[in-house]
């Protein structure tokens, strides 16, 4: 799906838990993620401070938007 | 003669663990055949037995890829088998990318040859095609009749180490091996017989196809994130409660684009997930945990995005064919561009 989104000429960043499998769909802009059925929370923590880590995630993928890259690139802390 | 040597590696659900709930199961050693290991032991005979068993949860392993890993070969190395064998994963994605992940990391530490099988859209298997042997199954344990003889033999014959013929002749994915043989006719009398049918538009099997290269170029980078309209898109399963299109939970044939405009967030009460392939209790819950709409609320109204898109699109990404999800994603692009959409974040569980 993201390749699509990126042939359409939008720049897409893919939030996801299992890297390798965004790096085989062929995915430009990756950003890992938590787990997999909370990729950007954790329902270990309180509310204020899950959502703190969610906004670190989002942040990270508006920073990948706002990054040139040549190929795939995995956006690391 | 005593008989060959095998452990096999399979998932918490064909270990009798449980299902999606029980996915965060850790690596567990167990002696003797479990699940498809009986169906594989009656083909093994007398020639070989499985002497253990490692039962790992899916999201556990895609999560913890190296502890997974250590511990895994830990118990493999205990029992010095003959043959690794893993799955089949059929179209299970997490798995498919457990067995082929496993295979790699036995058969390189012990030297020990490694087989799996599973569905050709799988992921695992163009993820570690070249470093394993993936024998080719149907997409779901159905297939299981079928598979667990094939995979059985092919098993058998690595343990006995008897030479491997072609990927088209044994039923494994092509490995990118290129192998020297010889024949009867030189290459360039080969290449005249070729053309020629060629020419007369009959069928001919060419001896190097080309790879397929499909990436796509990276678009530039948003140049100011302030003035940006922003689109989330998912294949998490994130619907209005209800899921009032009816989106499959297992190899959806629709997508959804829901309106969000009025939304500060997700909640228990307006949304959770179709989503067959993982526990569904946290994205119930709060489904801004797969879908960050709270957040992006929030980054617009203090300008650090221009605009959060009015609607967002969502499709279950749960066995879906690369067919369907390749069509999904091209009508949303294309919708997103018309709508001046600059921006998108696709997450997936």
């Amino acid at each position: 799906m993201v390749k699509e989104i990126e042939r359409a000429g939008i720049p897409v960043v893919h939030v996801c838990t299992v890297v390798p499998i965004s790096l085989t769909v062929g995915a430009n802009r990756i950003v890992p993620a938590v787990a997999i059925p909370y990729p950007l929370g954790n329902p270990a923590l309180e509310a204020g401070e899950e959502k703190k880590l969610r906004r670190k995630l989002v942040e990270k993928s508006l920073r990948a938007l706002q990054t040139e890259v040549t190929g795939q690139t995995v956006f690391e802390d | 003669m005593s008989k060959l040597r095998v452990v096999h590696y399979i998932n918490q659900f064909y270990g009798g663990v449980g299902g999606e709930e029980k996915a965060d199961y850790r690596p567990e050693l167990r002696p003797g055949k479990h699940g498809p290991g009986m169906a594989l032991s009656q083909q093994f005979g007398d020639e070989a037995e499985i002497v253990a068993t490692v039962v790992c949860g899916d999201g556990y392993f895609n999560e913890n890829v190296d502890e997974a890993l250590a511990a895994i070969l830990k118990m493999v190395e205990e029992y010095k088998p003959h043959v690794f064998v893993a799955g089949p994963a059929f179209n299970a994605g997490r798995y498919g990318m457990a067995c082929g992940a496993v295979c790699k990391a036995v058969s390189e530490k012990f030297d020990i040859p490694a087989v799996t099988a599973m569905y050709g859209e799988n992921p695992g298997v163009d993820s570690f095609r070249s470093a394993v042997y993936i024998l080719e199954t149907g997409d779901s344990a159905a297939a299981m009749r079928k598979a667990a003889p094939a995979l059985a033999g092919f098993a058998l014959k690595l343990a006995k180490g008897e030479e491997v013929g072609m990927p088209c002749c044994e039923g494994y994915f092509t490995r990118g091996i290129r192998k020297n043989v010889f024949v009867e006719e030189r290459g360039s009398k080969r290449a005249v017989s070729m053309l020629l049918k060629k020419l007369k538009g009959e069928e001919f099997e060419t001896e190097y196809p080309m790879p397929v290269f499909d990436n796509v170029e990276p678009n530039p980078a948003v140049a100011d994130m302030s003035k940006a309209t922003v689109a989330l898109v998912t294949s998490g399963g994130i619907v209005p409660k209800t899921n009032p299109d009816r989106i499959e939970s297992s190899s959806a044939s629709k997508f959804g684009k829901y309106d969000i405009e009025k939304e500060a967030r997700f909640t228990i009460h307006n949304s959770e997930t179709a989503h067959g392939g993982y526990d569904p209790v946290y994205a119930n819950n709060d489904a801004n945990r797969v879908l960050p709409l709270d957040v992006m609320r929030d980054l617009e109204k203090e300008g650090i995005i221009g605009k959060l898109y009015r609607y967002y699109y969502t499709t279950v990404g749960n066995g879906t064919s690369v067919a369907n999800a390749r069509a999904f994603a091209a009508d949303i692009g294309a919708q997103l561009k018309n709508d001046g959409v600059q921006a998108v974040i696709l997450t997936s569980t």
